[in-house]
């Protein structure tokens, strides 16, 4: 029976098991007089016989599939010949690799002999004993639940508590998932990033004026110095973060003053989503929107103007990208100023004070946590966006503040070390953990930083 | 002289005919009723005539008469929804905030027409100040929220003026002596009742002539209570004071004329100790007898 099917078969075991505890549930309260005499209601008996019948066969299962391909390649490798077993554990992975290549019919490297003929058959043969097994020991699982689950129904099982107790588990598990993943990347990332510092000093990278990755694979190959020094990738990350918020963030901040104290109802009912539908165009359009109109724009403007334009400037990067988080400043700034109550602006109104008296006076200086909080959660977006610098910013690693030459950022970088065939172990290919590190690093402190502040605003109100 | 011009003016009532239909169902007010007692007074302040309020195509109030005496305190009553605070936001044109809210009649403010287009709202709302139900001081300091007003206006120059201007605010607030020591701390952190009086202080600093309360009390506690009507009774040497107001021992303990309003309308104005021991209208006595309300 496949995997699938089994599951199939589950869901049908446990929709019979709701039925069956409902019944159950009924016949056990019709001696005391119905079924308000339970102390739950019925179909909670049900879902407890439900649950009673599916959780411990799916947990059987999973455990099952996951430790499944396991015993049966060292049952296979047992089985194989003194001298292929005593090889080192990097060849022996090889020949498990061919045996299960062979099983699923794909290419093999090297000759088929017998032997492996042999052990490819106990392999497919075990996987068959494996698979039935695992179906009849599920469903047993599965069965015997029903069963306990039925004989415990009683007046005065508490079902619905229980129930509910399951549901509450279950929910714990699903809001686990993101801060699980989240210690996953950085542990992954961290040890990464460790090996690199292995071979390049943390100071060397973090204080280094050069980068240039390239490692010389040859003694004598030319031109790849293998230079580590990040800070001409920090200083084109920030460079290009700058121009995109010096847009940003007046824009939206406008845009949202206008919008929550000037607009009438019907415009802001049009302007707004329309604000919003720039947070919805793909990063990738914004990209090639920079590099194929803005770029060529600013530095035909720069030839008429007598200035040196590089092709991919800063300057065009961080533009568009500050178009892009417009959205986020003024709908996070909307809503901050949304939040600040009538009373302070009838307050002011009430003293003769002008509306944009009053904006300027009462009503920004009252958002204003609201606001820097919006403002850095646009920054930590800058710093990470990937898609649009990378199209329209350049490869050139230059120490420069000049927005009209061509910058890198470290989001640039990590995509162009990690792009095509990589070698794991070269420094090359770990700087991108390096900087992956660093800038995730920068980003959680700036969105801890921002949500602080946003939280201490809300406590102002409530 | 003052007096007989106003009476004149009341002679010339009433004015159009009020629509047959009243649109404010189960009404027990009869159409075209006629404010009981003198609307007038000696020296007013301040003079509606034939005011009415829409809100979109629903009656806040209708045709209402009345004059604010200058150094008085004018107390509103009336059941919820009555137009109490509806007429208090019209003296001071706060009602131009609310867009559906259209406004006709006339007010006067020492003769001069407030919605005249020569006058602009910013001074109106100078002269006539507004205190509102729940305190909102500004989230500043306590300094910056009493020169609030005479720094939008230009009303002092320099900081010695204005410390003195805010210094003196504070006092007719009666908050000086708890506050002097922490002008800079927020506004947002004092009492209730302290922060009351520090939207008081707020609207004299502007020097007003008239100040609107709208329920100043009614999220105070009965001390704080008693220190806001104690002050209001000492402001009324200086200003004319206008307040709404849910509680009729308020009422009858801070003003000197009262207002009763009902489902929109003015019922009945007059001497405050004559309102409440010996009302002529009957709608007035069952509501301060307590009958409904």
């Amino acid at each position: 029976m496949t995997g699938a099917a089994l599951v199939l078969v589950l869901l049908a075991l446990a929709a019979v098991a709701f039925h069956l505890g409902r019944k159950r549930a009924f016949a056990v309260s019709a001696p005391l007089g119905g079924a308000k005499h339970l102390h739950s209601l019925p179909g909670y008996y049900g879902s407890l016989a439900a649950l009673w019948c599916a959780v411990p066969a799916v947990i059987v299962l999973v455990l099952w599939l996951s430790l499944e391909s396991r015993i049966v390649e060292n049952l296979v490798v047992s089985g194989l010949p003194e001298e292929v077993r005593a090889l080192p554990p990097e060849r022996l992975d090889l020949v498990v690799n061919d045996i299960r290549n062979l099983v699923e019919g794909n290419i093999v490297s090297g000759e088929v002999d017998p032997e492996m003929r042999a052990a490819a058959g106990r392999y497919r043969e075990l996987q068959r004993t494996s698979a039935a097994a695992s179906a009849v020991v599920v469903l047993i699982v599965a069965v015997a639940g029903l069963g306990v689950a039925w004989r415990r129904v009683a007046p005065a099982l508490r079902a619905r508590n229980q129930v509910e107790r399951i549901v509450r588990f279950f929910l714990i598990a699903c809001s686990t998932v993101a801060i699980f993943t989240t210690i996953g990347i950085v542990l992954s990332v961290l040890f990464e990033a460790i090996r690199f510092f292995g071979h390049v000093p943390l100071t060397d990278f973090l204080l280094g004026l050069d980068w240039s990755p390239q490692m010389a694979i040859r003694e004598d190959q030319i031109g790849s110095s293998g230079a580590f020094g990040a800070v001409p990738l920090f200083a084109g990350t920030l460079l290009i973060s700058f121009i995109a918020m010096t847009v940003a963030a007046p824009v939206g901040l406008f845009a949202a003053v206008y919008l929550a104290e000037y607009a009438t109802p019907a415009f802001r009912s049009v302007a707004k989503p329309a604000l919003e539908i720039l947070a919805g165009v793909p990063t990738v359009v914004y990209g090639f929107f920079a590099a194929l109109v803005v770029a060529p724009l600013i530095r035909d403007t720069g030839t008429v103007l007598g200035l040196d334009v590089a092709s991919e400037s800063a300057l065009a990067a961080g533009l568009v990208m500050g178009v892009m988080i417009i959205p986020f400043v003024s709908s996070l700034s909307d809503d901050v100023i949304n939040a600040v109550p009538q009373s302070l602006r009838d307050g002011s109104y009430g003293l003769g004070a002008t509306r944009s008296e009053t904006i300027r006076r009462v009503v920004l200086p009252a958002a204003l946590p609201g606001i820097v909080g919006g403002l850095l959660l646009a920054i930590s977006r800058a710093i990470g966006e990937t898609m649009i610098v990378v199209m329209a910013a350049g490869l050139a690693a230059n120490l420069t503040a000049n927005p009209l030459q061509a910058v890198t950022t470290v989001t640039v970088q990590i995509v162009t070390l990690l792009v095509g065939d990589q070698e794991f172990d070269s420094p090359k290919t770990l700087a991108a953990f390096a900087l992956g590190l660093v800038l995730f690093t920068i980003t959680l402190c700036l969105n801890v930083a921002a949500l602080h502040v946003v939280r201490k605003y809300r406590e102002q109100y409530e | 002289m003052n007096a007989t011009a106003s009476e004149m003016l009341l002679v010339n009532e009433p004015p159009p005919p009020p629509p047959p239909a009243e649109p404010v169902a189960a009404d027990p007010v009869p159409a075209g009723i006629e404010t009981v007692g003198r609307i007038t007074v000696d020296q007013p302040r301040m003079t509606s005539r034939n005011v009415s309020v829409m809100y979109g195509d629903k009656m806040g109030i209708e045709d209402v008469n009345l004059d604010i005496g200058k150094n008085e305190v004018l107390a509103m009553i009336g059941p919820s929804g009555c137009g109490k605070s509806t007429f208090l936001r019209c003296l001071n044109r706060m009602n131009d905030t609310v867009d559906v809210c259209r406004v006709t009649g006339t007010i006067r403010l020492d003769g001069e027409d407030v919605h005249d287009p020569r006058l602009d709202v910013v001074q109106l709302r100078a002269r006539v100040g507004m205190v509102f139900q729940k305190p909102n001081p500004f989230p500043k300091s306590i300094y910056d929220n009493v020169a609030y007003g005479p720094r939008i206006h230009g009303l002092a120059e320099g900081r010695r003026e204005t410390d003195a201007i805010v210094q003196r605010s504070l006092e007719k607030a009666g908050l000086w002596n708890e506050v002097r020591d922490r002008l800079e701390q927020p506004g947002t952190g004092l009492s209730g009742g302290q922060q009351q009086r520090l939207c008081i202080a707020r609207a004299i600093a502007v020097s007003p002539e008239v100040i609107l309360m709208d329920e100043p009390c009614s999220a105070l506690d009965p001390i704080a209570t008693a220190r806001i009507e104690e002050l209001i009774d000492e402001l009324r040497e200086n200003y004319t004071i206008v307040i709404v107001t849910h509680s009729m021992q308020q009422a009858a303990r801070v003003s000197q004329r009262t207002a009763y309003f009902h489902l929109g309308r003015l019922i009945e104005v007059g001497e405050t100790s004559q309102i409440f021991t010996n009302p002529r209208h009957d709608l007035t006595e069952d509501y301060i007898t307590g009958r409904f309300g």
